[in-house]
């Protein structure tokens, strides 16, 4: 067993950590106060190659493996939850699915730009189809050589801003014998007539981050739209989800990390009774408990990544770390709160947004109870 | 334009320092290290020049095995290549001797370059030795402490930092430029610049590869003692009214500080 990482992943976590540090947290508060989606940063992101880890060299990316990939989404995240969403879905929801199953025309077509830094959406969940996926309700209907698209989704990452060029939808495109629904997905473009996305605003967690509410109203698409092939579009998303779950966990890990290091920075410099904080051993504990979840959770979710790099068996395994990360991640956030006191509850210091911004990680790209779900299974419950 | 840049590994400026009293140096165990800070303006500054002018950037360390990794760093950040000149020996803070080695290296087998650019200091060691005395072993102009550099043709200008006011200087070609922050900004690493510095060798040459004998590199200098900077005394507070507290601090300033 070799548990180092190797030079590359090394200088990877380095300058990742050092570009967080000076260019995302001196905004990190502003944006999320203004609930703004950062274009410049962004487009610095992308400069850096963020957009472009897991595209092939062919089609301009750098194809690293998912250890380095979650490397780079945990450096994120141990400072701003938010950029690490628009990062991780914009490699895991957005390019991949286009890398893994699209025509050679259509990465072509998208990949460079998406490596590039434009965004892509990936439309999976409904007003009425969240858990259960299998409720899509978006249809799309064949009419001679077109295919009309209906309905519409929420909640879907990167979908509606100005450098968004569009987003893969999953619709139901018929019924199989004994009434099983056939589930295809579309590359629709942003300025497809009768297709448009919206922001959502008010939100508690990932407010830097765009997330869209899409509508599809007679959007007329051809077979050369179509994602792989049709009746493929479950399985796809399916796939996409497993692998998208390793970079949430990654969220998870990187942010339970931040969230500690909040808390022992305050913990030595803030006294009461005459002494730092840090030396009463209620305190000290729990920020000991801290740091060994944290230390728990990067080790199972670096072995999922080394599962899937090395080509072997991973979902039970990306289920379980997506779950037990987001769960570090809320003991830890919570733990950083309480040891900021007041301040803990205050804005301007950063527990606070460790605190809402881990809620996602609990909902998003399938929930806690799913997670437990897929891994009860596996053990043949 | 052949751009060498010459980089040391230095403890991360944040971690904390322990000294191992014994051996008289830092205890490396547990320290993060990084790229020199100063160094890295004279990286950018290489990049920069061989962008707008063409040419190589080929950086070397004198060093460890363990200096590949800045070394990767500044492949990483786009330099052509990068040599590691091995040096084996403990830390000697002895700037002679890592000029010695850089210089023999550059007579030897890197005999073709234009500009020779290094950090102003190295941070950690902080003794602002190696750059000129490099120069004075190769007999080329110097510049230290550079915020601003141009080349044209041969001949290059560059802005000095000295006491109170900024000095302006002109050399020829080839010549020793030293790096101040304020010279630019330097780039991060790309993720493209990492994967293309995975593929790069970094080529090894030891100091016996450069014919020099133990006599050549003997130590001139003997760190007689190492000590870190006293812990500082809890500060005196004066809390009385305004007009017995001035009083107080007066007096302190008299005849405790000496300074009045
Ligand atoms: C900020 C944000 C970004 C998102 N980005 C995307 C995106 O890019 N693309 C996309 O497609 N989606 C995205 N989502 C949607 C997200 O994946 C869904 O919100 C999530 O899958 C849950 O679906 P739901 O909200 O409809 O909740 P529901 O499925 O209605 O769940 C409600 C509750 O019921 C529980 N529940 C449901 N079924 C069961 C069961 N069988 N057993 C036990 N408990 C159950 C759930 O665990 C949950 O606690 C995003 C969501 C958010 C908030």
């Amino acid at each position: 067993m070799d548990f180092s990482l190797n030079e590359e992943q090394e200088l990877l976590r380095q300058t990742v950590r050092e570009f967080a540090e000076n260019e995302i947290k001196p905004l990190r508060e502003e944006l999320d106060e203004k609930e703004e989606f950062s274009i410049p940063l962004t487009q610095k992101m992308a400069d850096l190659g963020l957009f472009g880890i897991l595209i092939p060299p062919e089609y301009d990316g750098m194809q690293m493996d998912y250890l380095s990939y979650c490397i780079v989404v945990e450096e994120l995240a141990r400072v701003d939850g938010c950029q690490a969403a628009t990062v991780a879905a914009g490699n895991s929801l957005g390019s991949c699915p286009v890398a893994c199953y699209g025509s050679e025309e259509q990465k072509k077509a998208l990949l460079p730009k998406l490596a590039a830094g434009k965004l892509w959406g990936f439309g999976l969940t409904e007003p009425n189809a969240g858990s259960d996926a299998g409720g899509t309700q978006t249809t799309a209907v064949k009419k001679s050589d077109k295919w009309i698209l209906n309905g519409s989704k929420i909640f879907i990452t990167n979908a509606a801003t100005d450098i968004t060029l569009g987003s893969t939808i999953q619709t139901v495109t018929g019924e199989r014998e004994g009434g099983k629904k056939v589930y295809t997905c579309f590359l629709v473009k942003q300025d497809t007539p009768g297709y448009s996305a919206k922001p959502m605003h008010k939100k508690m967690t990932w407010r830097s981050s765009n997330t869209a509410e899409i509508y599809l109203e007679d959007v007329e698409l051809t077979d050369a739209d179509i994602l792989g092939g049709e009746g493929e579009g479950f399985h796809q998303m399916l796939e996409t989800l497993d692998s998208g779950r390793l970079a949430i966990a990654a969220m998870g890990v990187g942010g339970a990390q931040g969230a500690l290091e909040t808390a022992v920075a305050y913990a030595k410099e803030r006294r009461q009774f005459g002494r730092p904080i840090g030396k009463f051993q209620a305190l000290a504990f729990r920020m000991a408990d801290m740091a060994t979840e944290v230390e728990a959770a990067r080790s199972l979710l670096y072995r999922a990544c080394w599962l899937k790099d090395s080509g072997r068996p991973f979902s039970m395994e990306a289920a379980m770390i997506k779950l037990y990360a987001s769960e570090v991640m809320k003991r830890a956030a919570d733990g950083a709160v309480q040891i900021l006191g007041g301040y803990g509850l205050m804005e301007e210091y950063p527990a606070a947004k460790f605190y809402r911004d881990q809620r996602l990680l609990e909902i998003g790209e399938g929930t806690s109870e799913m997670q437990r779900l897929v891994i009860s299974r596996k053990l043949g419950l | 334009m052949n751009l060498f840049v010459f980089v040391k590994r230095v403890p991360d400026t944040e971690s904390k320092i322990k000294i191992d009293h014994e051996k008289r140096t830092i205890v490396e165990e547990g320290l993060n290290f990084v790229l020199s800070p100063y160094d890295e303006y004279a990286v950018e500054e290489a990049l920069r020049l061989r962008e707008a002018k063409g040419g190589r950037v080929v950086i070397f360390s004198v060093g460890a095995e363990t200096s590949k990794v800045i070394l990767k760093k500044c492949l990483a950040m786009g330099a052509d290549d990068a040599v590691l000149l091995k040096d084996e020996a403990p830390e000697s803070y002895d700037g002679l001797r890592t000029s010695k080695v850089i210089a023999k290296a550059l007579q030897t087998k890197f005999k073709d370059f234009d500009l020779l650019l290094f950090g102003r200091q190295s941070m950690g060691a902080d003794n602002a030795q190696v750059p000129s005395m490099t120069a004075e072993l190769l007999g080329l102009p110097q510049v230290n402490v550079v915020t601003k550099l141009e080349i044209e043709g041969n001949r290059g200008t560059a802005e000095r930092e000295i006491e109170g006011a900024s000095e302006k200087v002109s050399f020829s070609l080839p010549a020793v430029i030293s790096a101040q922050k304020g010279l630019n900004e330097p780039r991060y690493e790309t993720l493209k610049g990492i994967m293309a510095a995975k593929r790069k060798e970094i080529p090894v040459l030891t100091v016996e590869d450069l014919g020099l004998s133990a006599a050549d590199l003997a130590p001139q200098l003997k760190m007689t003692g190492l000590e870190s900077p006293p812990v500082r005394q809890a500060g005196t507070v004066i809390d009385d009214e305004p007009v017995i507290a001035a009083k107080k601090i007066v007096e302190f300033l008299r005849e405790k500080a000496k300074v009045i």
